[in-house]
């Protein structure tokens, strides 16, 4: 009983059991192993498309300009990376139209130079460091971006939330896309986006969270609870995983708790906008 | 954290798991991953997983009635008191293969390797609420390729459909009934044809005459001829 649990190592959870943080380590590890090929499949179904609009919302509330350095942590299969990359880009062409408007004396000569060298730099700059720690994950996610043409600005690095292989004050932005939630020691992750963000850099969250509606919330947890685990027997013949990934929301902290968690590490300004009543929260934070 | 664990019992229905892979569900989560794996059966017949998920979810009714089919029969209760299992490490291969052409033994080595199948690929039950139950249906799927045998049939889906008509006679399994009702879907009309005309009444009388192939301890009689085993059960021979 307790003795062998001193002895193991301090206790946590997975999902609803009491296991060491080595167990939940390993176990989460297994998770996205598992899931990993079926992962983007698996959120459309649950999600019944959804989570693509919280993705879209988070990248639109980071509003990146060209020339930023972002790094995403937990984004395995790239769909924030994607989005980031997509909106620098338009942001990016819409600079370089306005700029030729103002160009208008221009000789042709000019104009094409001026054309070439934007040609090279269509993204401004801008570049994104795709941090995970499970090498299924970040597999997927390098097929899925050639698979989609995204080449220029990307960078995959294996790497642990907890412990980050990169350099103090680095970043302009840290994003973790549900990824949080799956870390042992939360507090070390936020400390460590602390870290590598430059001063003046922000931390964005995008994260389940509490439902405070009571109805809703029944609603929630019966779809959860009920069909979750049954889409993923169904579709990726895996109920355990997905029977995990409902229990681990319930685990994790509410806004206000997560909000304090944050300032904790350093964090000012740190306010949260619940999405779909609280069924997910994106939480950001400055680092001055 | 023992609210919590009873959380979780409460829901799946306040079960705990009654053996090794068993996944406590609620009637819901059971009705929903019945609809589901018939879906996705249906869609791709070679998702063996859901074929075994669609039988674990509706054989409430016709997995007791097999397993009382055993109960009361002297070899069939044997069997549910040893609970033997056929598995490459509890066959003899080597031996069995020794045996002369047209026993049970041989015939079946020899199906098992024409058609390049083994006894390991068969789902372990998940959703079963019931421990005696659920070997009733592990021992249902580790039988199926000696059903090959004794019926005679190949593994491609002119014969599996015919081994699921002669099965779903005998057990009243509906996942047997679902496979053999569309199972033809995906025939050829020329298959279907002599499915239609010579394997389909064949198959349906044996299964009607036979007696409950589960009640065979075939285990214990490798060395028996097919034809005296098919005669004993009441299969007729293949057309």
């Amino acid at each position: 009983g307790s003795m062998r649990a001193l002895a193991a190592g301090p206790q946590t959870h997975f999902g609803f059991q009491t296991v060491t943080e080595a167990e939940r380590r390993e176990k989460i590890n297994q998770v996205f192993e598992s899931v990993a090929k079926k992962y983007d499949v698996m959120n459309d179904s649950m999600t019944l498309g959804i989570h693509r609009v919280w993705k879209d919302v988070l990248v639109l509330k980071m509003n990146p300009s060209p020339g930023t350095l972002l790094l995403d942590v937990a984004g395995g299969t790239g769909d924030i990376a994607f989005r980031f990359i997509n909106y620098v880009r338009s942001v990016r062409e819409r600079q370089l139209q306005r700029r030729l408007k103002h160009h208008q004396n221009l000789s042709w000569q000019e104009i094409a130079k001026s054309y070439q060298e934007d040609k090279c730099n269509s993204l401004g700059d801008s570049q994104v460091v795709i941090c995970d720690i499970n090498k299924e994950m970040l597999k997927v996610g390098k097929e899925k971006a050639q698979d989609l043409g995204y080449s220029e600005g990307l960078s995959w690095v294996l790497g642990n939330a907890e412990e980050l292989p990169f350099d103090d004050d680095m970043f302009d932005v840290y994003t973790i896309a549900f990824g949080i939630r799956n870390v042992t020691r939360i507090d070390l992750a936020l400390r460590e986006a602390y870290r590598v963000l430059k001063p003046g850099g922000r931390f964005l969250c995008l994260e389940f969270s509490q439902v405070s509606n009571p109805l809703l919330s029944r609603l929630y947890d019966l779809y959860s609870f009920q069909v979750i685990p049954v889409l993923g027997e169904v579709i990726a013949g895996d109920w355990k995983s997905y029977q995990y990934l409902v229990e681990s929301i319930r685990r994790f902290p509410p806004q206000e708790d997560f909000k304090a968690m944050i300032e904790d590490a350093g964090f000012f300004k740190v306010d949260y906008q619940n999405l779909n009543s609280g069924i997910v929260a994106i939480h950001s934070g400055f680092k001055l | 954290e023992e609210e919590e664990e009873e959380d979780e019992v409460e829901e799946d229905g306040g079960r705990r798991p009654l053996y090794p892979g068993h996944i406590p569900t609620s009637p819901l989560q059971k009705a929903l991953l019945a609809a589901g794996s018939a879906l996705a059966a249906l869609y791709d017949p070679y998702r063996h997983d859901m074929v075994a998920v669609l039988g674990e979810t509706t054989g409430c009714l016709a997995l007791p009635n097999l397993r009382d089919k055993m109960k009361h029969h002297p070899e069939g209760y044997r069997i549910l008191q040893e609970r033997p299992r056929i598995r490459f490490s509890t066959l003899d291969m080597a031996r069995l293969r020794g045996l002369p052409d047209g026993t049970l033994g041989r015939e079946y080595v020899r199906f098992l390797e024409d058609n390049k199948v083994s006894p390991d690929t068969r789902m372990p039950p998940k959703f079963v609420d019931d421990e005696e139950l659920a070997y009733v249906i592990q021992r249902y799927r580790e039988v199926h390729d000696l059903m090959h045998t004794l019926l005679g049939m190949p593994t491609n889906m002119l014969g599996e459909v015919v081994v699921k008509w002669f099965e779903a006679v005998q057990t009243g399994l509906p996942m047997c009934i679902l496979g053999a009702a569309f199972g033809p879907v995906h025939l050829s009309t020329r298959k279907l044809q002599v499915l239609a005309t010579e394997l389909l009444p064949w198959a349906v009388r044996s299964g009607r005459n036979a007696s409950c192939v589960l009640n065979i301890y075939y285990e214990q009689r490798w060395e028996q001829p097919v034809e005296s085993l098919r005669e004993e059960i009441g299969i007729f021979p293949p057309p």
